[in-house]
C-alpha cells in the first residue's frame, strides 16, 4: 500500500465531485418529469401512446447504457441534417450526450417505478376525490402523485444509487468525473488498488448519504405506516 | 447496408455475430462465476459466524455502491499483479498475463455475484421452516438436508431471480469493452471506426442485444414453468 499516494490522489480525484453530482441530479431532475409522462403513457389505455411508451421502456432496460451513450454521442452525429440543426451546439458537447443519455435510462426505469405507484393508488380515493368535485388534473395533482411518491420512494432510493454508479460511465465520452481521473491516476502510477479504494471511498459514502436522506424522507412521510 | 453487413472479409456481418457469441459466452461464464460467489456468500450471511458475515456484507455493500466500471479497471489494471502475487508465493516468478476474457469474466463475475448473493439468499429464507425440521426429524445429517432438500427447492425460488441477474450481468459485460475483448460493443466501435457509419452499427448492435434479451426471456420463462409444475405458489401464479 501506498498511503503517500492515496493521500494525493484523494484530493485529486475529489475534484471530480461536482461533475458527478451535477450530471447525477440534472439528469436524475429531467428523468423524473419524463418518467412521469412515460408512466403516464404506459396507463393511458390509449393504445397510440401506451404503445410506443411500452417500446421506449423496453429498448432502453434491454441494452446496455454504454451503448446508448455511445448511440447518442458518436451514432447521431454521424448526420448532417443533425450537424447542421439547432441541436449541434448541444450534441457535439460529451457533457450534454452524457445528460441526456442519463435522462432516458433513468426515464425509463423509475417510470416503472412510478408506474407500480400510481397502479397503487387505490380506487376509494379517486371515488372520493371524483365525489367532492375535483378535476381530473386536480386528483392528479393533489391526491395520486402524492401517494405515488411515497409508495415509490423506497425503489426510487435504489434507482438514484443506480444513477449514481451509472454517472461513472461517461468518464468514457472523456468526461473527467470520479471514475475519469481515478483512470487517469491509475494509468499513470498503476496503482489500481490504491486508487480504486480512494474512488471507491467516494461513491460509498455519496451512496450512504443518498440512502441516509431516503430513510429520512420515508420516516417523515410515513412510509412505513402504509 | 447489405454491404456493409454481408459475411466473408468484405462485410461485417460475421464479426457481429461473433461478437454477439462472445457477449452471450462472458455473460453465461460470468454468470455461473456468479452463482457459485453467489452461493458461497449467501451461506457466509445465512451463517451464524459474525466474521463470516462481516465479509459477506462488505462484499455486497461494496459491489451494490460502487459504480462496476471502477470494479473493472481495478481488475484490468491489477488483475495479472494479483495473479502474480499469488503465483510468487507459491514459488513462481514468472510474469503471468491474464487475458481479456478471463478477466473480463472475474471482473462481471464478481459484479454480479453480489446480486446472486441476495437472491439466493431471499430464496433459502423463502424455503418454509417445516421442510428445515421435516428434515432433522427424519434424522438427515446437515449435508444431505442441504443438497436433497432445501437445495432444489432454493434452485425452484431462486430461479426468477437468476433471470433479473442474467440480464444485469448481459449489460456489465459492454463494459468490458473497455479493456479489449471484442464483444458486440467492441465490435460495433470497431466497425463504426472503420466505416464511419457509426448510426448503422450501433443500431445493429442494440438490436443484437434485444435479440439476446428476448431469446433468454422465452428460456427463463419456459424454465420457471417447468420448474413449478404442480406448485400453486406465487412463482407458478
Amino acid at each position: 500500500m501506498r498511503f503517500e499516494l492515496m493521500y494525493e490522489s484523494f484530493f485529486k480525484i475529489i475534484q471530480g465531485i461536482p461533475l458527478t453530482l451535477q450530471v447525477v441530479i440534472i439528469a436524475t431532475i429531467l428523468g423524473f418529469i419524463l418518467a412521469i409522462l412515460v408512466a403516464l403513457m404506459r396507463i393511458s389505455g390509449r393504445g397510440i401512446l401506451s404503445i410506443p411508451a411500452y417500446y421506449f421502456v423496453y429498448l432502453i432496460r434491454g441494452t446496455p447504457l454504454l451503448l446508448q451513450l455511445y448511440f447518442v454521442y458518436y451514432g447521431l452525429g454521424q448526420f448532417s441534417f443533425i450537424r447542421e440543426s439547432f441541436l449541434w451546439p448541444i450534441l457535439r458537447e460529451p457533457y450534454w450526450c452524457g445528460i441526456i443519455t442519463l435522462t432516458i435510462s433513468t426515464g425509463a426505469y423509475s417510470s416503472e417505478i412510478i408506474r407500480g405507484g400510481i397502479m397503487s393508488v387505490s380506487k376509494g380515493y379517486l371515488e372520493a376525490s371524483n365525489a367532492l368535485g375535483m378535476s381530473k388534473f386536480m386528483t392528479f395533482m393533489k391526491v395520486t402523485l402524492p401517494i405515488t411518491f411515497r409508495q415509490a420512494l423506497p425503489a426510487y432510493g435504489n434507482e438514484l444509487i443506480l444513477m449514481v454508479k451509472a454517472s461513472s460511465l461517461i468518464s468514457i465520452i472523456t468526461l473527467m468525473e470520479i471514475t475519469g481521473i481515478a483512470r487517469t491516476i491509475i494509468s499513470k502510477t498503476y496503482a489500481p488498488v490504491e486508487i480504486f479504494l480512494v474512488a471507491g471511498s467516494i461513491y460509498l459514502f455519496i451512496n450512504f448519504l443518498i440512502v441516509m436522506s431516503v430513510n429520512f424522507a420515508e420516516n417523515r412521510l410515513g412510509v412505513k405506516n402504509i | 447496408m447489405t454491404e456493409l453487413f454481408s459475411l466473408g472479409s468484405q462485410g461485417w456481418g460475421d464479426e457481429m455475430l461473433r461478437g454477439a457469441l462472445m457477449t452471450v459466452l462472458v455473460s453465461a461464464s460470468s454468470l455461473i462465476l456468479g452463482i457459485v460467489i453467489g452461493i458461497i456468500f449467501a451461506a457466509c450471511k445465512l451463517s451464524n459466524i459474525f466474521l463470516l458475515k462481516l465479509i459477506a456484507n462488505i462484499y455486497t455493500t461494496i459491489i451494490r455502491g460502487i459504480p462496476e466500471l471502477l470494479v473493472i479497471y481495478l481488475l484490468f489494471f491489477g488483475g495479472s499483479g494479483a495473479v502474480m502475487y499469488v503465483a510468487k508465493i507459491f514459488g513462481y516468478n514468472g510474469y503471468i498475463e491474464l487475458n481479456a476474457f478471463t478477466i473480463g469474466t472475474i471482473a462481471v463475475g464478481a459484479i454480479s455475484g453480489a446480486y446472486s448473493t441476495e437472491v439466493i439468499r431471499g430464496a433459502v429464507n423463502a424455503v418454509p421452516k417445516g421442510q428445515f425440521e421435516a428434515g432433522k426429524t427424519l434424522g438427515l445429517k446437515p449435508y444431505p438436508l442441504n443438497m436433497m432438500v432445501i437445495f432444489p427447492q432454493v434452485a425452484r425460488i431462486a430461479l426468477p431471480g437468476i433471470g433479473n441477474v442474467w440480464q444485469i450481468t448481459l449489460k456489465d459485460t459492454a463494459l468490458i469493452s473497455v479493456t479489449g475483448l471484442v464483444e458486440i460493443m467492441r465490435q460495433s466501435r470497431i466497425a463504426a471506426g472503420s466505416t464511419h457509419e457509426p448510426f448503422i452499427f450501433y443500431t445493429a448492435a442494440i438490436i443484437l442485444y434485444l435479440l439476446i434479451t428476448r431469446l433468454s426471456n422465452i428460456f427463463f420463462d419456459k424454465a420457471e414453468k417447468k420448474y413449478s409444475q404442480g406448485f400453486v405458489t406465487r412463482i407458478a401464479s
